[in-house]
């Protein structure tokens, strides 16, 4: 196929609105993710957005079973303070950070397959499953409804981030410092973890529970290959992860491949050459 | 009145108490060193004295003016710093967050702070730089200006010099007193005896026996004498 027919098809396909909905969702899903990315690698819990995922997709097993009209009452709430729990760090917690994260996301993932499975009533389970676990085609189907909620959520994440970004930095770089001197780092923290359970609800529709730390990994740890001070960071990861979304989702509409993995694929590629890139610029980068 | 006061404050985790009856006072420009033994509990005073942790039991008042949001720390470097991607000047600023309360973002004066104290240190110049590139050294003189920008009265440091060479200690040694001068109240948990009796003007020595008091009277107690032969018989060596 030479490149005006893909145009073209390209053209075609942005005439229905469910192809365009998803555009716009999934760049907005992509932006937010991106955002607190940064902090969640840097204060070493890359992995929470899988445990809450998996937290995430429990409760939407258990809200199918109750036949709730919306999902979004149970997993909201139930993700959010999952996230307050996991994100409460301190001293005197018995199960560290990982271990925790590890425990949640196992159990919540094994108990919401059991629960769809036990009690489901679609002839298609293996199906409904693959769909939460990856995303699958649930983005192609929102209603214009969906797409409103998505991107006030989305305006509201980024206008919270950039509205905290320097308390978000000093709690951060260092919690105990800025605990001392007397800002409100349990209320930022707090705050840090709603936020994130808001995205990682978003995002299910995107890529599904299991993908999800990789919208939320993979532009902060580019962004780090290539610069060094946190507010360039910050802005070329979210760069990135908008441009990884799009492409990823051009590509899955063109090629009809799965939408969450194929942005995924692109984001590892983006790594790839930002790894390089950032060998060749400056070798004092660890 | 006393900048800080402690009344037979006791000192422990869950389990079990480390320390207590402990009194002492710190005044305005006062130099106040707390040495002791590893698992002493100096740490633990010093979270206490921070505010990260409840004492077991006493109280620690705060006087003369002086508030929670105008205590500067220096802690020891965490993991997590050492790759942190972040410029000199925007770890610096990030002294002031206390003063903004839910101001989202600094002002001129804030700014002019940050600049001030890079320039107090000597370290303008690494202000673009990244600070997962500096050295030891450097990298403290970051973290005392950020200290800087969230105190003009008070600063609390955890062992500053550990890990750092016998010059740079030296330096880092000569820019606190410096501060001392300028009339900042310094309060320094250290195992640095010997660095303790030269710079400090009091010491609180907590362990089996606690001793408080200013470094003259601390050379003539029991403990100060102790140390002194430990020292002498190292020398000797």
């Amino acid at each position: 196929m030479n490149n005006a027919s893909l145009i073209g098809k390209l053209i075609t396909y942005l005439q229905y609105p469910f192809v365009r909905y998803a555009i716009i969702v999934g760049v907005l899903i992509a932006l937010c993710s991106s955002l607190l990315g940064v902090t969640l690698v840097l204060k070493r819990f890359s992995f929470i957005g899988d445990g809450l995922s998996h937290v995430a997709f429990g409760a939407m097993a258990i809200a199918t079973v109750l036949n709730l009209t919306d999902n979004m009452y149970l997993v909201l709430p139930v993700t959010v303070v999952s996230a307050i729990l996991l994100l409460r760090t301190g001293q005197n917690t018995r199960i560290k950070g990982d271990a925790a994260i590890a425990m949640i996301s196992v159990g919540a993932l094994a108990f919401g397959y059991l629960i769809m499975n036990i009690f489901s009533t679609s002839s298609n389970l293996s199906g409904d499953v693959c769909s939460t676990l990856f995303g699958a085609t649930s983005i192609l189907t929102l209603n214009k409804t969906e797409v409103w909620i998505c991107i006030a959520l989305s305006v509201i994440v980024t206008i919270i981030f950039i509205l905290f970004y320097n308390k978000i930095f000093a709690v951060t770089f260092d919690e105990d410092f800025s605990k001392a001197s007397g800002v409100n780092a349990k209320g930022y923290n707090l705050l840090i973890a709603v936020v994130i359970a808001v995205i990682i609800v978003l995002a299910m529709n995107l890529v599904g529970s299991l993908l999800i730390s990789a919208l939320i990994i993979f532009p902060a740890l580019s962004a780090m290959r290539l610069f060094k001070n946190f507010k360039s960071v910050t802005i070329c990861s979210a760069i990135l992860s908008v441009v990884c979304a799009l492409a990823g989702l051009i590509v899955s509409i063109l090629a009809g491949t799965p939408v969450g993995s194929t942005i995924v694929g692109v984001d590892v590629v983006v790594f790839v050459v930002c790894y390089l890139l950032g060998k060749v610029t400056g070798g004092k980068r660890a | 009145m006393a900048l800080i006061k402690a009344e037979s404050l006791a000192l422990g985790y869950d389990n079990g108490i480390i320390v207590k009856d402990l009194d002492f006072e710190v005044n305005a420009g006062d130099y106040l060193c707390i040495v002791g033994e590893n698992g002493s509990g100096k740490s633990t005073l010093m979270r206490t004295l921070l505010g990260l942790q409840n004492p077991k039991g006493g109280r620690i008042i705060l006087g003369d003016g002086l508030t929670k949001k105008e205590i500067g720390y220096l802690p020891q470097q965490t993991q997590v710093q050492k790759d942190f991607p972040a410029s000199v000047r925007e770890i610096v600023i990030s002294g002031c967050q206390a003063r903004c309360g839910l101001r989202p973002f600094y002002n001129r004066e804030e700014k002019g702070l940050a600049e001030k104290n890079m320039e107090r240190l000597g370290i303008t110049d690494l202000s673009a730089r990244s600070y997962r590139e500096l050295s030891g050294g450097q990298q403290q003189r970051v973290l005392l200006a950020r200290a800087l920008c969230a105190t003009q009265k008070l600063l609390i440091l955890d062992e500053p010099v550990s890990g750092l060479d016998v010059k740079v200690t030296a330096e880092l040694y000569t820019i606190i007193k410096e501060l001392n001068h300028d009339g900042i109240t310094i309060i320094m948990v250290s195992h640095d005896i010997a660095a303790a009796v030269k710079y400090a003007s009091h010491i609180l020595h907590i362990g089996d026996q606690i001793f408080f008091g200013t470094r003259d009277s601390y050379l003539e107690s029991r403990q100060g004498k102790l140390f002194l032969e430990a020292e002498g018989s190292d020398g000797n060596e």
